[in-house]
């Protein structure tokens, strides 16, 4: 929280010339080359607008967002290409920035741990599964007599479920 | 004094979920059926005195009753009626009553549950008092929505604008049913492990009582979840409908955790097997609600939908999750232990592909759990701040939840206890021919050409034929005569029905979800009135902005025609921006053309200046193909849970001889 106060502030501070007078957000002109702008387009939905609540630049209509997406496609039309114009967004205000959270120590878990957690829940289940199941062995025929009785004693309610072809 | 009746009321129901708790506990504990059915009568005095409450809060509402510190802060005279009424659920502490009323109300209807034996019952109903207790208690001692201010003001402060509007006036109800319903499963839960007995005939009962409570849990938190992403859509005017916020995840966390109770659960009642698990599930479900209700209301988290709040009342609430779900952890790690048993089963059985899809569940749902947290953590370890978006999810819950909704149409099709593959690969064999060539024909038909959206759209037509393939073989439908099929239509359980409708309808979702991400288009630019601008197939004309005047606010409001860019019917859409003075919040309401299955979604921005110079508006259109199923598949969804639960195989207390 604190961190993000800073940061609006950093950035108010910033333009404060230009916000001495609140013009209106810049107009989004798209870049002409339409390549270019599909990667603008791209990249605007990965880039946090910073002082908004949770929404990418290309949702947001802050101030700050239409001047974050100016900026952008400055640096493609540039040249730059988009892990340069990434690279350039986290040196101004750190992993924070972008939607997609970086691979390092710190995040091993978060990336690894969805997959850590499929097989832990899958070896879990499966050696359930496999330690109550005693090793079944063949009836013997004194047991197969008996079962034929029971099976001829008693009614055997029909599984509901069971498939139609089945009886 | 309606005001102080109902602030009254509200303290009764407290009064009355601690008497409630009491009797229950002593009438199980002397073996008293006098004692526990005591119990039953104060929990349902207690729903009783908290819909009294809520109707009296409702009440001020409705008369905007100013010298109520809640009413004059959420509404104002001029606001329509039903805003006023929804505005009594629109705040912290009316919601928190909101809350309350499911949670008594549902725990009156469990003590009308026949058939529960007595220690079982007494438990669940003893815990769901002891649930009531502490959020009644939150709500009277931290949250009193009858709070009165001296002198009154003559207005109200007004309800966010954001918030007026028909789908999030019901969206909040309907979203409780769901959470707090979850309350029901989780204090069976907690009886259930005080009670229960590694006995075989106890789990397949425990099942089926457990059943009918997380299936109507479910099919409401599906509706709330769905009502709420459509507001987002279209009031939030971004186009979008899911962003992986972390209050939308919020909700989402108890609807994956239910939907794994929900499969697991089946696997209780009909084999007597996954006890434990199923028991696990259903304390989660509950357990992410209350995490769900700290995260929202503490602002711990940043979210666009963040309301009310409050980090003092955040820690009360992070109390009542800790007691409430860390004593129901404690004894599941205490009890689980004894509670093994049920029936075996093949790796490949319709029992094996339910684990499966609990498998695949769970680890979606420590996904978004992680993803949601994980910031929050990072933080505080060492100081770091990332942001865990959209593209995060689609790199680890899309690709899990893909695999497992690739096995989903095989598992109704496997028998239980032992399945046989072959026969299942043979039956799906033209669903999935088809769904290959679906995806190839997605794949020529959209552009630009996109390989994993054109599979994503194979994926929704698979899940789709695959579950109408279960439907044909179950009906011999042209392999029998045609009467024999109807014959068996009206033999099949609703339950199967159910089940159906809701896999078809997470089909159709899919296909939606991945053609509108895939496929969308979106401009923008300044427009003079008479001026186009063009979305893919479409043209959208600004024919003029008048001003508006509404109730309570000012509005710029934009006609506009959309056309097809080469000719096609006109049609014209109006979008607003909408001022409201007594908040000094804009808000923009969206311009939607319904196309068929696509819309063409209109924005109507600040004034600005055209390419030209020339005095102008902000104009954003998205074209937003087949978007219309990304809402129908989950109202399909939830309309297979309601009709699962008119199955009188789930109905309470029906089957009584199984209430050994």
């Amino acid at each position: 929280m604190k961190r993000l106060l800073l940061i609006a502030a950093a950035l108010l501070l910033a333009s404060a010339p230009a916000a001495a007078q609140e013009p209106p957000p810049a107009p989004d002109r798209p870049l002409p080359d339409a390549a270019q702008e599909a990667r603008a387009q791209a990249l605007f939905d990965d880039i946090r607008c910073v002082v908004c609540q949770h929404e990418a630049i290309a949702d947001s209509p802050a101030g700050i967002a239409a001047d974050m997406r100016v900026l952008v496609r400055e640096q493609i039309a540039a040249g730059r290409t988009d892990e340069q114009v990434r690279d350039d967004l986290v040196r101004r205000y750190g992993d924070f920035v972008l939607f997609t959270p970086p691979l390092r120590g710190g995040t091993w878990l978060l990336w690894f741990g969805p997959f850590a957690a499929l097989l832990a829940a899958g070896a879990g289940l499966w050696f359930a599964t496999r330690r109550r199941a005693p090793a079944t062995e063949p009836l013997s025929a004194a047991e197969e007599a008996d079962l034929e009785r029971i099976l001829a004693d008693q009614a055997v309610r029909p599984d509901p479920d069971a498939k139609p072809s089945d009886h | 004094m309606i005001v102080e009746l109902g602030a009254f009321a509200l303290i009764l129901a407290l009064a009355l979920a601690v008497l409630q708790t009491g009797m229950a506990v002593a009438g199980r504990l002397r073996r008293s059926p006098v004692l526990a059915g005591a119990a039953e009568g104060a929990a349902v005095a207690g729903a009783v005195a908290v819909a009294l409450s809520f109707a009296a809060l409702i009440w001020a509402f409705a008369v905007s009753d100013f010298s109520v510190s809640n009413v004059a802060a959420n509404s104002h005279t001029d606001k329509p009626m039903l805003y006023k009424v929804a505005a009594a659920w629109g705040s912290h502490e009316g919601s928190l009553v909101l809350w309350c009323l499911v949670l008594t109300g549902f725990g009156a209807v469990l003590t009308r549950a026949r058939g529960l034996p007595f220690g079982l019952k007494a438990s669940a109903v003893a815990t769901q008092g002891l649930l009531g207790v502490l959020f009644l208690a939150f709500a009277v001692f931290t949250s009193n929505p009858f709070a009165r201010l001296d002198p009154a003001p003559f207005q109200g402060g007004s309800l966010n604008p954001l918030l007026q509007d028909p789908a999030l006036a019901f969206h909040p109800p309907l979203l409780y049913l769901g959470y707090v319903g979850f309350s029901v499963c989780f204090s069976l839960a907690v009886a259930a492990l005080i009670e229960g007995r590694a006995n075989s005939s106890f789990w397949p009962a425990w099942g089926r009582w457990v059943r009918p409570w997380a299936l109507a849990s479910w099919a409401f938190l599906t509706g709330g979840i769905t009502l709420g992403a459509f507001w987002a859509y279209y009031e939030l005017g971004w186009g979008g409908w899911w962003f992986w916020d972390p209050v939308e995840n919020a909700s989402f966390l108890p609807w994956l955790a239910g939907t794994a109770l929900l499969h697991s659960a089946v696997v209780t009642e009909r084999r007597g097997a996954l006890a434990g698990w199923t028991t696990f599930l259903a304390l989660l479900a509950f357990s992410f609600s209350m995490l769900g209700a700290f995260l929202v209301r503490s602002g711990v988290l940043t979210s666009v939908h963040a309301f009310a709040v409050d980090p003092e009342r955040g820690l009360m609430l992070l109390a009542i999750l800790g007691v409430a779900s860390g004593s129901a952890f404690a004894l599941f790690a205490w009890r689980a232990p004894h509670l093994k048993g049920g029936a075996m089963f093949a790796p490949v059985s319709r029992e094996g592909a339910l684990v499966l899809n609990n498998v695949f569940l769970t680890a979606a749902c420590a996904t978004v759990l992680l993803g949601t947290l994980y910031p929050l953590i990072l933080e505080a370890i060492d100081g770091s701040a990332i942001s865990v978006g959209p593209p995060y999810f689609a790199l680890t819950f899309v690709p899990l939840m893909a695999v497992a909704l690739l096995i989903l149409p095989a598992g109704p099709l496997l028998a239980w206890k032992r399945g046989d593959l072959r026969g299942v690969g043979q039956r799906l064999a033209v669903a999935a021919g088809l769904a290959i060539l679906i995806a190839f024909a997605g794949w020529a038909v959209f552009e630009p050409k996109k390989a994993l959206s054109a599979a994503g759209i194979g994926l929704g037509a698979w899940l789709i034929l695959g579950t109408l393939a279960e439907l044909a073989e179950r009906l011999r439908l042209f392999r029998a005569s045609l009467p024999e099929s109807l014959r068996r239509a009206r033999g099949l359980p609703l339950g199967a029905w159910g089940t159906t409708l809701a896999h078809a309808g997470l089909g159709v979702f899919v296909l939606g979800a991945v053609v509108e991400t895939g496929y969308r288009v979106e401009a923008a630019r300044a427009l003079a009135p008479g001026q186009t601008i063009e979305a893919g197939k479409w043209a959208v004309r600004l024919d003029e902005v008048r001003i508006v005047e509404g109730p309570n606010y000012l509005a710029e409001q934009g006609r506009l025609t959309v056309t097809l860019r080469d000719g096609g019917a006109p049609q014209s859409v109006t979008a607003e921006r909408r001022f409201f003075p007594t908040g000094g919040q804009t808000t923009t309401e969206v311009g939607l053309d319904f196309r068929g299955l696509d819309d063409v979604y209109v924005v109507l921005g600040e004034r600005g200046r055209t390419a030209a110079d020339e005095p102008g508006w902000t104009v954003r259109v998205w074209w937003n193909p087949w978007a219309r199923l990304i809402f129908l598949g989950p109202t399909i969804m939830a309309l297979g849970g309601l009709l699962s639960l008119l199955d009188r195989r789930l109905r309470l207390g029906v089957n009584r001889k199984s209430a050994a």
